[in-house]
């Protein structure tokens, strides 16, 4: 049986939509003609099939990774070297690096058909990014996915040694251990962001506080890679200095990666507030936002 | 009950769609939130389509037959018509629309692009036929609390309200977002609901069903007040009878008196009205409101005359009184004393208070689904969405909502209302945006479809479509709605 990904320019015709199973790309490319042509054509020709290249290692990528893998996928061995760094640290599997790790794969294929001014695979939040000579881009964060509305716009220089922004928290598709609405890291690659931004968004949290609902994985999503562990299915009343103390939680592991140099930096988002840390020009470029006051956690 | 939740529990499945193979449970999405295990069944869904709403569609698709011996014929069949219900929606902007169906009727290459179209800019126009006051103009309508809509004005023998709008849908609290999308989608799914306005009265109301005003069920929509009805019918009384009164909530009406009364030249009968009297055989506040005659608190119509003039009145004058909606009426004759004495109606009276009763409609509470679709929307369905405007308005393409007929307000974007009723069951579905989730229509030629900038490459022929595991046939009651005039 031969399953083809849906491939299709957006109505635009300017953005090119893939699709496959779970993987949902939304690709830009700008520069010449002809190379975005080209790179689009390399784009949807590395995308088919490579889902099943990823599914044919499934059992080994749910799996806790350790130091050493056996994984021979590229893909495969790209999200494993983006958990390595954490695995020492406590329970993570490949499958926290998916999206970036395909996100990271195709912009790597666009970007050896041809040369291009700027580019970005997004796969559902999880962004692989080319910037050439004094290009930028400007990135919306949002806090809830589910809902509308760009919250707040970080800019993105070429010289920020940027490649890769991921957003992780427990609105998304996929589930997370602790109770961020959202946490957003810049890294130099899309897996290293993804990865990170797991991690980052497990550690916002309030161990055993009552007004946080949490469920076995495996309940929700029987052969989640995350098994019996408690996800956060819901997060009742907090109060703010309780929003600041999951926030800081957060924040010091944020903190750790980045002087690890595994992270250039994160946005962390609970329930309106929100705290920024990592590279100057994020902080001090833009000013803080002013916090909702009447923010209320649903 | 508790067999079935044993088994469901135990029920996951594995979706086969994709090498993810992902294992399913019950009421649950696969890890693309595409697939969905409804009742141990794979369904596909959409991303923002909640699992519960499609499930209440059972499947995703509503092909609809005129009758109910549905033949397989299904290419030439020209009263199949796919609705949008269940179709999942294109939201955000750039899938096409999840079945552009092509089908040949008559001859011709015909196209129906079926969406579901997602729309937090809607509301529903209300029309409650009661002559009650409802409250003010402009009062806030509440849900539950919360404030769903206004009151916006009276149409003649019905109050209007406005509900829902993309004010209530998002720009309040959460809470009045959430509580108004339910009264919305009740609202449309042809269900009751309870609505208070400040400052007046609780009416609950519910599409095709007679309003409950303050807790009383309204029957009858009056042909007109009681003034209105003495003008309608003064000519069908003349010579029958001397007087008649119609004994109405509002303004009660006495012919003699009245307008139409002197240009009939029906004289003088010394008849004396209790209540406050506006303009000549118009009267206020005859008696309280009630349940009784024509909306009043009372049971002897004659409470509300005074004793009659004696220099005006006759022994054996004939009167004839009446309530608006012709529900309740009697036929007195004057005394020796000028008492009217209760007396068998005539025949021909008979009728004319018959009459009455037959152009009192029933009362019901009307239900319109207006939403303009979006942009995002029209890109469902072809490349380049303003063409999809401009080939609406040009009547080249119908529009419909589950397959009813719709009326598109000129102007740009097509906004467009529908009768709720005129629409299948549980056509309506929400996100937690919030917003409504409302099936669209766009038919076409397959040619106009293509000229349009259509998404050609998925337009599936009729049969495919229907050979699916989750269509569901419905009796269809309405034509196939045909072109716009």
């Amino acid at each position: 049986m031969t399953r083809l990904p849906q491939i299709a320019l957006l109505s635009d015709g300017r953005r090119l939509h893939l699709q496959d199973g779970p993987i949902d790309l939304i690709i830009e490319a700008r520069g010449r003609a002809d190379a975005v042509r080209a790179t689009y054509e390399a784009a949807a020709q590395r995308f088919t099939g490579l889902l099943d290249e990823l599914c044919a290692e499934l059992p080994a990528l749910r799996a806790a990774a350790e130091e050493r893998t056996s994984l021979r996928g590229v893909v495969a061995r790209r999200m494993h070297a983006a958990v390595a760094p954490f695995a020492a640290d406590g329970f993570i599997t490949p499958m926290a690096a998916v999206a970036g790790s395909v996100a990271e794969e195709i912009l790597g294929a666009m970007l050896g058909a041809a040369a291009l001014d700027r580019a970005y695979v997004n796969n559902g939040g999880d962004i692989a990014l080319h910037l050439g000579r004094g290009e930028h881009f400007s990135i919306g964060l949002m806090d809830r996915p589910d809902r509308d509305g760009v919250m707040r716009a970080m800019r993105v220089d070429a010289d920020d040694q940027v490649g890769g922004v991921a957003t992780s928290g427990r609105h998304g598709r996929s589930f997370s251990l602790g109770i961020a609405d959202a946490v957003t890291v810049l890294a130099a690659t899309a897996s290293q962001a993804d990865a990170a931004a797991t991690v980052i968004a497990n550690a916002v949290d309030l161990p055993g506080h009552p007004a946080i609902v949490r469920q076995p994985a495996c309940e929700l999503q029987p052969d989640s890679d995350l098994g019996a562990r408690l996800v956060a299915r819901h997060v009742g009343e907090l109060s703010q200095n309780e929003i600041a103390a999951a926030l800081e939680s957060g924040a010091e592991c944020a903190r750790q990666l980045f002087d690890r140099g595994l992270i250039e930096g994160a946005v962390l988002q609970l329930c309106g507030d929100m705290l920024v840390i990592g590279p100057k020009d994020i902080e001090e470029q833009r000013t803080r936002p002013r916090l909702p006051k009447n923010a209320v956690c649903a | 009950m508790v067999t079935e939740t044993t088994s469901a529990a135990i029920d996951k499945i594995r979706c086969d769609a994709c090498p993810v193979m992902c294992y399913i449970k019950p009421g649950a999405a696969g890890a693309c939130d595409r697939y969905a295990n409804h009742d141990g069944k794979l369904v596909r869904v959409d991303p923002h389509v909640i699992l519960e709403r499609t499930v209440s569609h059972g499947g995703k698709l509503v092909p609809f037959s005129r009758t109910e011996d549905w033949d397989g014929k299904i290419v030439h069949e020209p009263s199949t018509f796919v609705t949008a219900i269940g179709a999942g929606t294109t939201y955000p902007d750039y899938k096409p629309a999840p079945f552009i169906v092509s089908a040949e009727v008559d001859g011709v290459d015909m196209v129906t692009v079926v969406t579901e179209g997602i729309f937090s800019y809607c509301g529903v126009k209300v029309k409650i036929d009661t002559d009650r006051y409802l409250g003010p103009e402009t009062a806030t309508v509440r849900a539950q609390g919360e404030a769903v809509g206004h009151v916006t004005t009276s149409e003649y023998g019905s109050q209007m309200l406005s509900l829902g709008g993309v004010h209530h849908l998002t720009g309040g609290s959460k809470k009045e977002g959430r509580v108004t999308c339910d009264t919305l989608m009740d609202l449309a799914n042809c269900k009751a609901v309870e609505l208070t306005i400040d400052g007046g009265a609780t009416v609950v109301v519910q599409a095709g069903q007679p309003p409950i005003v303050n807790g009383v069920r309204e029957e009858r929509m009056r042909v007109g007040c009681g003034s209105a009805t003495i003008g309608m019918f003064a000519k069908q009384w003349h010579g029958k009878v001397d007087e008649v009164v119609v004994v109405d909530d509002h303004i009660t009406g006495v012919l003699s008196e009245h307008q139409a009364g002197k240009l009939l030249d029906i004289a003088d009968t010394g008849i004396k009205m209790k209540g406050r009297r506006s303009t000549p055989g118009r009267y206020f506040q005859v008696a309280d409101p009630g349940t009784g005659w024509g909306g009043t608190n009372i049971s002897d119509p004659l409470a509300i005359l005074g004793p009659f003039d004696a220099k005006e009145a006759r022994p054996g004058l004939t009167m004839l009184m009446v309530s608006t909606t012709g529900e309740h009426s009697s036929y007195y004759v004057l005394d020796e004393a000028l008492k009217p004495v209760e007396t068998e109606m005539p025949a021909d009276l008979k009728f004319s208070v018959e009459r009455i009763q037959e152009n009192c409609e029933p009362a019901l509470c009307t239900v319109l689904f207006m939403a303009g679709a979006g942009g995002s929307l029209r890109a469902g369905v072809t490349d380049n969405p303003v063409r999809l405007t401009r080939s609406v308005k040009d009547a080249l393409t119908r529009v419909t909502s589950g397959g009813a007929p719709v009326y598109v307000w000129p102007g740009g974007g097509i906004t467009y209302m529908v009768d709720v009723t005129q629409m299948p069951a549980g056509a309506f579905g929400y996100v937690p945006t919030p917003a409504l989730v409302a099936p669209i229509e766009f038919t076409m030629k397959l040619s106009d479809y293509a000229a349009l900038g259509g998404h050609m490459d998925y337009v599936k022929p009729l049969s495919e479509v229907q050979n699916g595991d989750d269509v569901r046939q419905l009796p269809w009651q309405n034509p196939i709605p045909g072109p716009r005039a």
